[in-house]
């Protein structure tokens, strides 16, 4: 079958020193939830320019602790700042997290391939984002509004644990106060002040009446969602090319160089991380991998 | 006088239903309001019903001492609410509170149980559509089990 989108021909822009680390400073530092942060930065030499394409990660260097892969969160249009959203769970990040306004970071990158904002035109976009996974999906949300007459329908589905930790709640009230996009959430539990939906991201789906055959799906969350989604989407005739998803492995050089992201015989940081469902399937059947 | 018939009809957990098996349910329907806050059950009472929302939205909720209501799950327009009407003995598990003011059709379950017990083919294809139900539900919960968006898994 020849697919509807190539994924693997998502261009990306070759970074000229992949591996030295290009100095930002924290410009903003905003607390999105009790784990979550976003930070702005901007180059320390005041002059660079960080281009990239929704769906890629940069590597972040906190300097004397490690690196870090993490999304890029803000708007693929806005050469500065570079944005950030990043979720505090491991030594890193939990340095990272501790940074303030007007300290500095490595920034290596952009790195990986990119959601197919572009392929998608004249189709709806179907988004479905788990937890931290709306953060890779917002550059696609701006993009796609910044050119919302190209594209028909514009869904976005979005689960959390708890109504607290729902990544920017105030874009997610104008999203959802647009009246040519459907914004959907829901929680895995809350209190009773909630108002809003209870249950797993899938059970959002049902709310919609898709065409499955003019509309790509871009998927982002834990692997176990992301399948669970899968599943579901292949159930109402998705095909597997307009699917896509974006995996996540421990990525060191962010080159396809050092193998630390092998995923079968792709590099996520080089290959990936979006990937046409067609592509990773078998892959995600397998334990070993 | 109008009926429910052509409602339930054009309900998706009645598709492919023929009119002579609706007739039957019909029976035992009947069109009910809730506003915001009312609650449609209580865990630990009778479970003498099941309801297909119509409109608005209904919120399934366990009382902890510790932390007050929780709400588990919620269900809208076009969706299923209570099955323990079906088997002994017949008590509610949750409390279903409308979220906002909830149009639904409420089916009398001791009325159903004595008509799916006279005629076997009417109660297989209840139980084929509760079953459905039962098992997207089943399948959502151990998601929610898994706490896929915490750092286990």
């Amino acid at each position: 079958m020849e697919p509807v989108f190539d994924s693997k021909a998502a261009p990306k822009e070759a970074v000229l020193t992949p591996m030295a680390p290009e100095i930002f400073r924290v410009e903003k530092y905003r607390k999105e939830t009790h784990d979550t942060y976003t930070l702005e930065l901007r180059p320390a030499s005041g002059t660079a320019e960080h281009q990239f394409r929704a769906g890629q990660f940069n590597m972040l260097y906190k300097f004397g602790v490690g690196e870090a892969a993490i999304s890029i969160s803000g708007n693929p249009s806005l050469a500065n700042p570079l944005i950030h959203t990043i979720r505090a769970v491991g030594a890193v990040t939990k340095a990272i997290s501790k940074l303030k306004a007007g300290d500095t970071i490595g920034v290596r990158g952009p790195f990986g391939s990119c959601w197919p904002v572009q392929e998608a035109i004249g189709n709806d976009v179907l988004i479905i984002a788990g937890g931290i996974g709306l953060a890779p999906l917002r550059p696609v949300i701006y993009q796609v509004l910044a050119e919302r007459r190209k594209y028909g329908k514009v869904f976005l589905l979005y689960g959390t644990r708890t109504p607290d930790d729902l990544l920017y709640r105030g874009e997610l009230e104008k999203w959802r106060a647009r009246f040519d996009m459907e914004v959907l959430a829901t929680v895995d539990r809350a209190s009773s002040d909630w108002h809003g939906n209870v249950g797993v991201v899938t059970t959002l789906l049902k709310k919609l009446v898709l065409d499955p055959d003019n509309t790509v799906a871009m998927v982002c969350g834990p692997e176990i969602m992301m399948r669970f989604v899968a599943m579901d989407l292949i159930k109402k005739d998705f095909g597997l090319d307009r699917i896509y998803v974006s995996m996540e492995r421990n990525m060191k050089c962010g080159i396809g160089l050092c193998g630390h992201c092998q995923y079968g015989p792709t590099f996520i940081c080089k290959d990936g991380p979006v990937y046409a469902y067609d592509r990773v399937i078998g892959l995600l059947a397998r334990r070993e991998i | 006088m109008e009926t429910l018939e052509p409602i339930l009809a054009a309900h998706p957990f009645f598709t492919g239903m023929s009119p002579e098996l609706l007739k039957l349910l019909v029976g035992c329907a009947s069109n009910v309001k809730y506003d915001a806050g009312d609650f449609i059950s209580r865990e630990g009472q009778d479970a003498s019903e099941f309801f297909i929302i119509r409109q608005g939205k209904v919120a399934l909720e366990l009382f902890s001492p510790t932390h007050g209501p929780i709400t588990v799950e919620t269900l809208e327009d076009g969706e299923v609410m209570g099955w323990s009407w079906l088997l002994p003995p017949y008590r509610s598990h949750f409390d279903a509170r409308a979220v906002v003011l909830t149009r639904a059709i409420r089916f009398d379950g001791k009325c159903l149980r004595g008509k799916l017990e006279e005629d076997h083919h009417l109660g297989y294809e209840m139980l084929k559509r509760f079953v459905k139900i039962i098992v997207e539900r089943l399948s959502a919960t151990r998601l929610q089990l898994l706490d896929i968006y915490g750092t286990r898994v």
